[in-house]
């Protein structure tokens, strides 16, 4: 990623600190910066303290401390104007259920002050990017779970924003209408150059739109660079041997961790785990040994690295584990 | 000014579109005021015949008093309004757009006059349908209309303000039932003031629906009393402004917390 020293990143984040009156502490000193064209995403269990995070940088919330600039502009000190330069595309969808589809497109146009001249044809485009020209003269509430998500993405699009902000695009979505919506997006990246910062909660959504991460938990940024770089770090395969006879877990065991390049060799019943820098080359001379040994081999798995692993390696512990704890900063149905 | 004003008249047209498309809710809020008026006119017929009653009929001293509790009873529900918007996300889509505060808060206090005033229409059309009269012509019924208006915005930002900060419907259910039979009764709607037990004469004098009222009643007679209904009229101006102003302060409050 090549940063331009010319221009201010797209978005700044310094220290931020916010405390709910609750005493919940959602942000403990966030900081990342995203460059301008880059997608970026944030990854975190629920009460991470994504969400908090955007609705600082959309100028909905404030925090109690730290900075937060978007295109150079500080948040806290000028949101107008920083309100004319994004788009927010947030969790819930906030479009009028009773309004039809154009209709909502309409009057979000106009509050931005699109010119009358071309909003009408603008919203056209949008509803036809968004296949949603069939439905557009169709009150929202009629709308599916994926076209009401398409037009909230299409909301936040209207008046052509330099830096657009998705939170959770895709949570509560179909997988197919998931794997659309992640097109549109790489689309919104790579043609219209826009800067992107999204969050979420899933590891294969992360790992598949941002160009760059930033691993958050309990309010602070605990790792950031590209999805293979994250991988990368943790150096290695892991390799997944599944026994014949769950008794000979201990003895085979005793065999891999002989070997050389296999490291953190765990079990777990009939299952042997390892990792080695190379898998492919690891399992035949781990089945010729264990062979040896006279161990009998069910399977015999090869993993890459997932970013469930990464989250494992910086978080300290396992993501489903963090999203199943308690929704720390939810306060009067928002999140 | 102008930039407000635009956004206002945008998402003023918005909440009346979406108070247009609940065909029963719709229905309601136009006959309720006439079974109001109905209702109180025969139940308390007679009432003109005590000493120190001087209307003609009661039904020409009711109606003025109906169209400001009127007024009240719908306004006083807006915060239910608001907190829709926030749960469903509306609001805060419309407070990052780069619109004023005081506009979006000024589009569900107008949504309240539209309905205000032609649920007001009615009240003054079915009322001279059942034999009232209004001597005070247009002009008084002008001033009882906007009098009602002014006191629907007053109890309407306040209303939702307190949406905003206790985010939940049960607290405005309270608050609301807690308080409007106490401001109807303890007021000129139903009964002269000169019939009133001294206490409540006394505390009817600060309720600002009492003001709307005696502005209304005053104007609609055949001898307004102008100093009466400028210096009442004024102060509603005073409190319609200070509502807003606190409702739109509320903002703050509510961004603390989302």
């Amino acid at each position: 990623m090549t940063s331009d020293n010319q221009r201010p990143p797209a978005i700044e984040v310094e220290d931020l600190v916010k405390t709910y009156r609750n005493g919940v502490k959602a942000l403990d000193g966030i900081s990342f910066r995203v460059a301008e064209g880059e997608t970026f995403g944030l990854l975190g269990p629920n009460g991470a303290g994504k969400s908090t995070t955007i609705k600082i940088l959309t100028t909905l919330a404030r925090a109690d401390s730290g900075i937060a600039r978007v295109a150079g502009v500080d948040v806290g000190r000028d949101p107008e104007t920083v309100r004319r330069l994004i788009g927010v595309v947030s969790q819930r969808s906030g479009a009028d259920p009773v309004a039809t589809g154009r209709e909502n497109l309409l009057l979000q146009g106009r509050l931005y002050r699109v010119p009358a001249g071309s909003l009408r044809k603008r919203v056209d485009e949008l509803l036809e990017r968004f296949g949603l020209g069939d439905a557009a003269d169709r009150k929202v509430r009629t709308y599916s779970g994926g076209m009401q998500r398409r037009l909230d993405v299409a909301l936040g699009l209207v008046h052509g924003p330099r830096v657009l902000f998705l939170d959770e695009p895709t949570t509560g979505l179909d997988p197919e209408v998931r794997a659309a919506m992640w097109q549109e997006i790489e689309r919104l990246a790579a043609e219209d150059g826009m800067t992107i910062l999204l969050t979420t909660h899933y590891m294969d959504e992360a790992d598949r739109l941002g160009d760059r991460l930033a691993i958050v938990d309990r309010g602070r940024v605990v790792a950031t660079g590209t999805a293979d770089d994250l991988k990368g770090e943790l150096r290695g395969d892991g390799v997944d041997i599944e026994l014949a006879d769950p008794s000979q877990a201990e003895p085979a065991r005793g065999v891999i961790v002989e070997l050389p390049g296999m490291r953190d060799v765990a079990v777990d019943g009939r299952r042997v785990f390892a990792r080695a820098d190379s898998g492919a080359a690891a399992v035949p001379t781990a089945l010729a040994a264990l062979e040896r040994s006279g161990i009998p081999v069910a399977a015999v798995s090869i993993s890459r690295p997932s970013l469930e692993d990464v989250y494992l390696r910086y978080a300290g512990r396992r993501f489903a584990e963090a999203d199943a704890g308690p929704e720390l900063a939810t306060i009067g149905g928002s999140r | 000014m102008s930039a407000v004003l635009t956004d206002t008249w945008w998402l003023t047209r918005r909440r009346l579109a979406i108070f247009l498309n609940q065909p029963g809710y719709l229905v309601v809020t136009l006959i309720q005021p006439a079974v109001w008026l109905f209702l109180f006119g025969s139940l308390f017929r007679r009432v003109v015949e005590l000493p120190g009653f001087e209307a003609a009929s009661y039904l020409d001293y009711l109606v003025p008093g109906v169209l400001v509790m009127n007024a009240l009873s719908s306004s006083i529900w807006a915060g239910m309004g608001m907190l829709e918007e926030i749960e469903r996300g509306t609001m805060n889509r419309f407070l990052t757009l780069p619109i004023s505060r005081t506009a979006i808060m000024s589009a569900s206090l107008g949504e309240y006059a539209v309905g205000n005033f032609v649920q007001s229409l009615i009240i003054l059309g079915m009322g001279a349908l059942g034999g009232a009269e209004y001597p005070g012509g247009i002009v008084g019924m002008a001033v009882m209309v906007i009098a009602a208006g002014l006191l629907g915005t007053i109890v309407g930002a306040l209303s939702n303000a307190l949406g905003m900060v206790a985010r939940e419907r049960e607290t405005i259910i309270g608050v609301n039932t807690f308080l409007l039979l106490p401001l109807t009764f303890l007021s000129s709607v139903f009964m002269a003031e000169e019939l009133m037990p001294g206490w409540i004469a006394n505390i009817a004098r600060f309720n600002p629906l009492d003001w709307a009222v005696q502005v209304g009643r005053s104007a609609l007679s055949a001898d307004p009393d102008w100093t009466l209904i400028a210096s009442r009229g004024a102060w509603l101006v005073v409190l319609a402004i200070l509502a807003l102003a606190v409702s739109v302060r509320t903002f703050r409050s509510y961004q603390k917390s989302v």
